[in-house]
């Protein structure tokens, strides 16, 4: 694998008050690595998260994002960044097309590029028939796929993906994933996080969160053997359990 | 019987929620409704607790019938919505003497029930609902649900979105109030939970596909399913999509799980088939078959 770091986290941390929600945590992620982000409800992981697209700022400690600074740089941080998650992903009541313009807009993009774009997205998800329908009208499993492609408009370096797959059903969740690998072989680096411990077998390397620390951080095979377990969810509960 | 549903449709504006649904729980029964979003599930349970019609069909819970005896089921239930329903400024504590007061009973009448889940969130009987994380919001949700010791419990999706730890330790809650004679009626999107239930209903697009213990559901799975590693997982699900005896192909956990349309599969013709296409650390075995693999192929 390309070794070249894409997100490059030093004793980041984030206090709320006396409460420390991620306490001095430090890892690399590299080019085009599908890196799993897990850990428990309250362990930390959006607060982590939220600081490596810009959107909180650390206490102390640094990170940056495709070589952008996440204190200092947010608005560049911003601009190489795709984001998804599954509370928000696109406007119900505009047409697909209609979102595919506006987030294109919001990107920066062209009329051209948004033009080109669109009749990509139309030929790669096979939407001639709905591009003119509204969003909501759309089953979960089909917004989902839309939100991934729509969160790659821009051509990102990084894209992060919030639990993109809860409540879709298993074989969209498959095709999703599909899509994911794909984008990885082209070299767009996948942060992800999700609840599914069958997922984090697809992850390249993931990172568990306990109580604001990375406990754990290396490939899925070597976690297991590490462990002593058979799969993701004995190593998660493993963990997790240890720590209470 | 506890709960009985026969023939049930539900449509909203010509589009079909449920269609000629028909099930039946027993009593003390744990029973998992299983499917993805939009499949149904909530429209079951809004017409089970009474609080939508249904346009054909009959059902009833605990004996009582959900449109002309509405009111009786009212009193006899416990509903967990899928999405947190209780008073955001309420502390915890308010809320579940609010939910006490509201059927006519007390806290410590039933305190008995509740005893196991309330200590857990009892450090913050005095924060707001509101502030609540996500897995404290959960557990408060059933002690209210459970306050005035209801014959059934209906619980939609009361896992969704939460990590794997917190979802084990629920579904031990659950078998406990089982224990208590408690009868269930719950729904998940995550295939792994179906196997905790004592029965579960397959369902998808309004329609239920099976009806069975999870363990007759798998028993009774007639086809092979091959376990395939290699080391890019990327190209081999390409490449197994293109292998021309396929019947399906999917990633699941580690492995790919494959299908071959033959039912006399030579794996050696595969692994060869693998190696031109240059993949690396083949491995291929009999894999054991989940009510996931099932549900993909209905």
């Amino acid at each position: 694998m390309n070794k070249e770091k894409i997100i490059e986290v030093q004793n980041l941390t984030k206090q709320f008050g006396h409460f420390t929600a991620v306490n001095s945590i430090s890892f690399d992620v590299y080019r085009g690595e599908i890196f799993g982000f897990l850990g428990a409800n309250g362990a930390g992981k959006t607060t982590a998260m939220k600081m490596l697209i810009g959107i909180s700022k650390p206490t102390s400690g640094e990170a940056l994002v495709a070589g952008f600074d996440v204190k200092t740089n947010t608005e560049m941080v911003k601009r190489s960044i795709g984001y998804m998650s599954q509370k928000f992903s696109m406007y119900d009541d505009l047409t697909i097309k209609e979102n595919i313009t506006f987030f294109g807009g919001i990107y920066g993009l062209s009329k051209i590029q948004i033009k080109e774009k669109t009749e990509r997205l139309v030929e790669e998800l096979k939407l001639e028939e709905v591009i003119d329908k509204l969003v909501g009208s759309l089953p979960l499993g089909w917004k989902q796929k839309l939100s991934f492609s729509v969160a790659l408009l821009h051509e990102p370096k990084i894209v992060f993906l919030d639990e993109p797959t809860g409540g879709v059903d298993p074989i969209t969740r498959r095709q999703f994933w599909e899509m994911i690998y794909a984008e990885a072989n082209k070299g767009t680096t996948i942060f992800v996080t999700t609840h599914y411990m069958d997922e984090a077998e697809y992850c390249d390397r993931v990172s568990i969160m306990v109580e604001g620390n990375i406990e754990a951080l290396d490939t899925p095979k070597n976690l297991k053997s590490k462990y002593n377990v058979a799969s993701m969810n004995d190593v998660f509960l493993k963990l997790a359990r240890n720590a209470e | 019987m506890s709960i009985k549903v026969q023939n049930i449709s539900k449509s909203y504006n010509k589009i079909k929620a449920v269609e000629a649904i028909s099930f039946e729980v027993k009593e003390g029964e744990l029973f998992g409704l299983i499917g993805p979003d939009g499949a149904g599930k909530t429209t079951i349970f809004r017409i089970l607790t009474t609080l939508l019609l249904a346009n054909e069909g009959t059902a009833s819970v605990a004996g009582f019938d959900v449109v002309k005896e509405y009111k009786a089921i009212r009193n006899s239930v416990g509903y967990m919505p899928g999405k947190f329903s209780l008073y955001q400024d309420l502390t915890v504590e308010e809320n579940l003497k609010f939910f006490a007061t509201i059927f006519g009973t007390t806290i410590e009448e039933n305190f008995d029930l509740i005893k196991d889940i309330y200590i857990q969130i009892e450090p913050f009987k005095a924060r707001r609902a509101g502030a609540l994380s996500g897995g404290m919001k959960q557990k408060l949700a059933l002690c209210c649900a459970l306050i005035h010791k209801p014959k059934v419990l209906f619980l939609d999706e009361p896992t969704t979105g939460v990590d794997p730890v917190s979802r084990k330790e629920f579904w031990q809650m659950l078998k406990r109030l089982q224990q208590k004679g408690i009868t269930i009626l719950v729904s998940t999107p995550y295939m792994d939970e179906a196997a905790l239930c004592d029965r579960i209903a397959l369902i998808q697009k309004g329609s239920i596909l099976k009806i069975d213990s999870p363990e007759n559901i798998i028993k009774k799975y007639d086809k092979i399913i091959y376990d395939i590693k290699a080391k890019n997982k990327h190209q081999l699900i390409l490449d197994l999509k293109n292998y021309p005896s396929q019947y399906s192909v999917f990633a699941f956990g580690e492995c790919i799980h494959y299908i071959d349309k033959n039912s006399v599969f030579n794996s050696t013709d595969l692994q060869n088939y693998l190696l031109e296409k240059k993949h690396m650390e083949i491995e291929i075995s009999v894999s054991n078959p989940t009510i996931e693999d099932v549900f993909m192929d209905l």
